[in-house]
């Protein structure tokens, strides 16, 4: 393999971001992990110092001889900054969790930022696939044939009635995790996105807010994801999965279009809300940064915006986090420091950006509203 | 009522999810239920609750010895972090992680993936559990030179399970 830096890996955005996926409109990214353990070692989280050790220099070498990762950043989690874990979490290229790992763990990423796979993280691998917009079946294919061409060189700890073991429950059988990132502003202006989020429960899909603590789903973004693991081959998990979220999309256009017919002011007074604020602001929250590129997304995709926009607003997205606004820095930066910064970065890069068009009111169908 | 989770106090939030057309019912006091993060309807997941509870109460019945002979986890390890130690964990607590597997997924037993050197293993197994029936039968019959035949095979079977490396066992 030819090992990359991570400053060149983290450089520009990953190639999900940038590309343009099917159904963009409402679905930024597909996701599919896979847990896999080894069956000679305890798991990462109940085995010794030493033994984690062993694992992962068993695992290491293997992982950076894949064809895929011919190209590759790979490195002990020891040996990463705090801030530079940060940004790969930011990158949806490792867990929260795995972000806290030191000595005994690592990180392999393709070049391209499309594969990853963390080593002892709470198993001793978890690979994944990210594809740009709703590409679930590819992502699949994709981390399926990584799976393969690890089990050829490492010996799995596998049950034939269990299938997949892992360290928790949840996760034994496929240890298949698959999901959509879709963004739902019509379905929250509308107030029916916890009926959608019960409705995805009843069918053995879990949805979370995908930043942010708690109840609050920042930004309007969404992860729509399998619950079970175990007593459903993969590939019927997968075309569920597809299945319920071209029906969220279905759900989320028909929200929007209601939402423009029957109070047009309300989208143009958000929309250019955020236009007004995000291009004139001179500090801004991560949090405030989400909620308001969420409203120049729907702008773009009711053409009050030109669709250029979206991925200068997809990319924002990602370098508007923290440690991305940090790491542009250069330096240690205080909060406000940073949100003073972030405002700088958003105006730059939205500067080419023309008014919102506001076109003529359409006509409410029952009558005016308001 | 009381907590699910403590067993001290009184419990205050119910709560019934329903996965797959099961029902999933856990009660708890009002600061396990903060704990457990369980005011966030979107991001909450009643399995994930559950591990951390029946699981442990359910491998508890296998005795309060129950220790893993590989790794050493014990239930009292388990219900601590919801988590097992190794492979051979899912043996060794597979009485009690029956019942959880069976309330937070859609079936018992996998039937995904398999990995080739797996599927090579279970292959041999079949054929050695074959064999061996047939060599019950001969000797029942008191077909000895039969039976000679089908011992020398199972052996020739298991070393070659042996050589690939993996006794895969039924867990």
């Amino acid at each position: 393999m030819r090992p990359m830096k991570l400053d060149q890996l983290l450089k520009s955005t990953s190639e999900w971001v940038q590309s343009e996926g099917p159904q963009n409109r409402i679905v930024l990214s597909s996701r599919v992990r896979m847990a896999r353990n080894l069956r000679q070692y305890a798991f990462p989280g109940w085995a010794k110092k030493a033994e984690r050790q062993r694992a992962l220099e068993t695992m290491r070498p293997v992982v950076e001889s894949l064809p895929e990762m011919a190209e590759c950043f790979s490195e002990l989690m020891d040996n990463i900054a705090a801030i530079d874990k940060q940004m790969l979490v930011e990158r949806h290229l490792i867990s929260r969790e795995h972000a806290v790992k030191n000595v005994g763990s690592g990180v392999v990423v393709d070049a391209a930022g499309a594969i990853s796979v963390m080593i002892n993280e709470e198993d001793h691998l978890r690979i994944q696939a990210i594809r740009a917009g709703l590409q679930i079946k590819d992502a699949f294919k994709l981390i399926d044939r990584v799976d393969t061409e690890l089990e050829g060189q490492l010996e799995y700890a596998f049950s034939p009635r269990l299938g997949y073991l892992t360290a928790c429950p949840t996760n034994v059988g496929t240890g298949m995790r698959a999901s959509a990132m879709v963004h739902l502003p019509g379905m929250v202006l509308s107030d029916q996105i916890n009926q959608i989020i019960q409705a995805v429960n009843k069918l053995g899909l879990a949805v979370r807010g995908l930043y942010g603590e708690g109840t609050e789903a920042l930004g309007n973004m969404f992860q729509v994801s399998n619950q079970t693991t175990l007593g459903e081959r993969e590939a019927d998990i997968i075309e569920r999965l597809n299945k319920v979220v071209l029906q969220i999309i279905e759900h989320e256009e028909s929200a929007r279009l209601t939402v423009l017919e029957k109070k047009p002011k309300l989208i143009y007074d958000h929309v250019g809300r955020a236009y007004g604020i995000l291009t004139n602001a001179h500090a801004v929250t991560s949090k405030e940064a989400l909620n308001l590129l969420s409203l120049l997304r729907l702008g773009v995709d009711l053409e009050l915006l030109p669709a250029s926009v979206r991925s200068v607003v997809d990319e924002l997205f990602v370098l508007a986090q923290p440690a991305h606004v940090q790491k542009f820095a250069e330096r240690k930066l205080s909060a406000e420091e940073r949100d003073i910064l972030r405002a700088d970065l958003i105006r730059g890069r939205l500067s080419v950006m023309p008014k919102p068009k506001i076109g003529v009111v359409p006509p409410p169908r029952d009558g005016p509203t308001e | 009522m009381q907590c699910d989770k403590c067993k001290k106090n009184e419990a205050s939030v119910h709560l019934t999810q329903i996965v797959d057309g099961k029902v999933l019912k856990v009660d708890l006091c009002k600061s396990c239920a903060g704990e457990s993060g369980v005011q966030d309807t979107t991001g909450f997941s009643l399995a994930d609750l559950l591990v951390g509870l029946g699981a442990a109460d359910e491998m508890k019945k296998e005795g309060p010895g129950a220790r893993c002979p590989v790794c050493g986890l014990t239930q009292a390890d388990f219900k601590k972090t919801g988590r097992l130690g190794c492979a051979t964990c899912w043996e060794t607590f597979a009485p009690g992680l029956a019942p959880l597997l069976k309330a937070m997924h859609k079936g018992d037993h996998h039937i995904g993936k398999v990995p080739t050197r797996a599927a090579h293993t279970l292959v041999i197994s079949e054929k050695i559990r074959q064999l061996s029936a047939d060599l019950e039968k001969a000797v029942r019959a008191e077909k000895y030179e039969d039976a000679a035949v089908l011992r020398d095979q199972i052996r020739e079977m298991e070393t070659k399970l042996e050589a690939a490396g993996a006794a895969q066992k039924t867990a």
